[in-house]
């Protein structure tokens, strides 16, 4: 895959947005390029006010960049007339924090609304409509008013209406952040399952390092519109490098007594961290068990990040420093990744 | 006990068709020119699909101007065009003009006012379709705003009633004009009471169907 155009579909090339505010001029968005590739999930992560939320909507040129190009597909869309970007809008679906269904028109009306845009009519716009209700399970729902669904449901009628024109990417606004736990699981659940099964590239923004860690493949950090960190979720997540990062991480994982554990330390304090199926060896015992060191855990964390397990402990050696040494050697060796804190 | 001699029932049915159809009419072409006025103001607006300070500004002075005006001073103001429009400054056809000028500028105000309550989240996700603004208007705006135009046509048809009324004094026909020759200018006020009630009738029917409609299309 040496062809750049097919193995990356969103091309962000320093795009800058800034808004003049009185007779001030606020930069939301800095000098940021980031590329997404196909068929992967990837997520923009930072706190309310970062500039995600606008750096999303220069995707689909929502809103305009004040400088800088955006390329989706093969198609450069800041090159465009109006007319031709409409056209091109239809590719790219995009799904809603508050939904911004039509409060008017039914569940059927509103899957329709891209397709007829589209200039489709009658049975041909039935017929799609039919098979996305039946994708996003809403088929008893179809014609109820949004004002009748729970959140869950307004999202999923959403998210068919974004499949409706068989677009190549889907952009997620903050799509779970207005609903509960187990609503967002389902939806991120759906959301995967589009990725996997219609091939779509997802590019999400979002608060939430829960959702990051549940379906997305890379990540971006920002910050005060700028790009902090990035990288594929597994690293950014078991090494993070930014304090902005460190807050995110700690958000779902509970190692902010980290300081605590250091002050109290009467051994060698090792992070250990594993990924895959060395999550559910027995590793840790294995490597002491022949040495007179004994090992206390102090904080652990075994989870999954999308499809993968991991782990990682906080774990204090006492004995001898040689002996030490060689257990930490007999660790990496099994392939664990071994810091002293 | 009041007799009700002087009350000639084919005149007040006459009069009553007169007002319905004055009412009608004018009803009629207010909502094509204020729809249209209303949709301008709304798109020209700051921050929204057309943004355009200057045309907003000059529209909006213009709409305010004709507000400004009394009824019968605008109605007597613009009797030239009226004959011009319509061959005749007075009867239910002269009657008709002024009236449009009239409502059409209240209308757009109410236009723009439900318009301004469409969520911009539901605008904007249509633009993200690919919507064009005209169908942003047609399919999202228009939609969207159902409920709160049919509560303007509502408001707008009682306020017409009460205009008709006045365009008694130009000899407009009605019920405003008998309630006029009769009851004030002849004293008999079995005439005037009427004429009041149908008129009172007449409102009621109006404010109630509209309210049906509105609750019927309602899906908040």
């Amino acid at each position: 895959m040496d062809d750049r155009g097919h193995t990356h579909l969103i091309e962000l090339h320093n795009i800058t947005k800034s808004y003049q505010v009185g007779a001030v001029s606020v930069e939301a968005v800095r000098d940021i390029s980031l590329t997404v590739k196909r068929g992967e999930i990837f997520g923009i992560i930072g706190h309310s006010g970062a500039g995600k939320s606008t750096l999303l909507r220069c995707v689909n040129l929502l809103e305009r960049p004040t400088s800088g190009s955006v390329k989706v597909g093969e198609v450069e869309l800041t090159k465009l007339s109006q007319r031709q970007l409409q056209a091109q809008r239809r590719k790219i679906g995009m799904i809603f924090q508050h939904f911004n269904l039509l409060s008017m028109s039914t569940v059927r009306d509103n899957i329709a609304f891209p397709l007829k845009l589209a200039g489709l009519t009658g049975t041909a716009v039935r017929d799609r409509v039919d098979e996305l209700l039946k994708l996003v399970q809403l088929e008893q729902h179809a014609d109820k008013y949004p004002a009748q669904l729970s959140g869950g449901q307004k999202q999923r009628v959403g998210i068919a209406r974004a499949l409706a024109g068989n677009p190549d990417v889907l952009l997620c606004d903050e799509a779970t952040s207005a609903l509960d736990p187990q609503t967002t699981n389902s939806i991120l659940s759906l959301l995967l399952d589009i990725n996997a099964k219609l091939g779509i590239t997802i590019l999400l923004i979002t608060h939430e390092m829960q959702v990051i860690r549940s379906i997305c493949d890379r990540v971006a950090v920002i910050d005060k519109g700028e790009i902090v960190e990035l990288g594929d979720v597994l690293h950014v997540f078991l090494k993070p490098e930014h304090p902005v990062t460190r807050d995110f991480v700690d958000q779902v994982s509970d190692t902010s007594a980290a300081s605590v554990l250091l002050e109290k330390r009467q051994g060698r304090l090792l992070r250990v961290t594993y990924v895959g199926e060395l999550t559910y060896e027995p590793i840790l015992y294995n490597a002491v068990k022949q040495t007179p060191v004994q090992f206390v855990i102090l904080q652990g964390t075994v989870s999954r990040m999308k499809q993968t397990p991991y782990g990682q402990l906080i774990v204090e050696l006492l004995g001898e420093d040689l002996e030490i040494d060689n257990v930490v050697a007999a660790l990496r060796k099994e392939g664990l990744e071994v810091d002293t804190l | 006990m009041m007799s009700f001699e002087n009350v000639r029932w084919e005149e007040i049915w006459e009069a009553t068709k007169d007002t319905l159809y004055m009412m009608a009419a004018s009803l009629l072409f207010t909502i094509i020119f204020g729809l249209m006025i209303g949709i301008v103001l709304f798109l020209t607006s700051r921050r929204q699909l057309l943004q355009q300070p200057m045309v907003y500004g000059i529209l909006s002075v213009i709409v305010n101007v004709l507000r400004s005006v009394p009824f019968v001073i605008l109605m007597i103001m613009i009797m030239p065009i009226t004959k011009w429009i319509t061959g005749t400054s007075l009867g239910v056809e002269g009657s008709i003009p002024p009236l449009v000028v009239a409502a059409t500028p209240f209308f757009a105000r109410l236009v723009e006012t439900s318009l301004r309550e469409v969520d911009r989240g539901v605008i904007e996700a249509a633009q993200a379709m690919g919507a064009s603004k005209w169908d942003v208007v047609r399919r999202v705006l228009l939609s969207e705003a159902r409920p709160g135009l049919m509560a303007a046509v509502t408001i707008t048809a009682v306020t017409l009633v009460s205009y008709t009324a006045m365009s008694g004094v130009i000899g407009g026909g009605g019920l405003g004009d008998l309630a006029l020759r009769y009851g004030y200018q002849r004293f008999q006020t079995d005439v005037m009471l009427v004429t009041v009630v149908l008129l009172i009738v007449l409102v009621q029917l109006l404010q109630m169907a509209g309210d049906a409609l509105v609750r019927r299309y309602s899906r908040k």
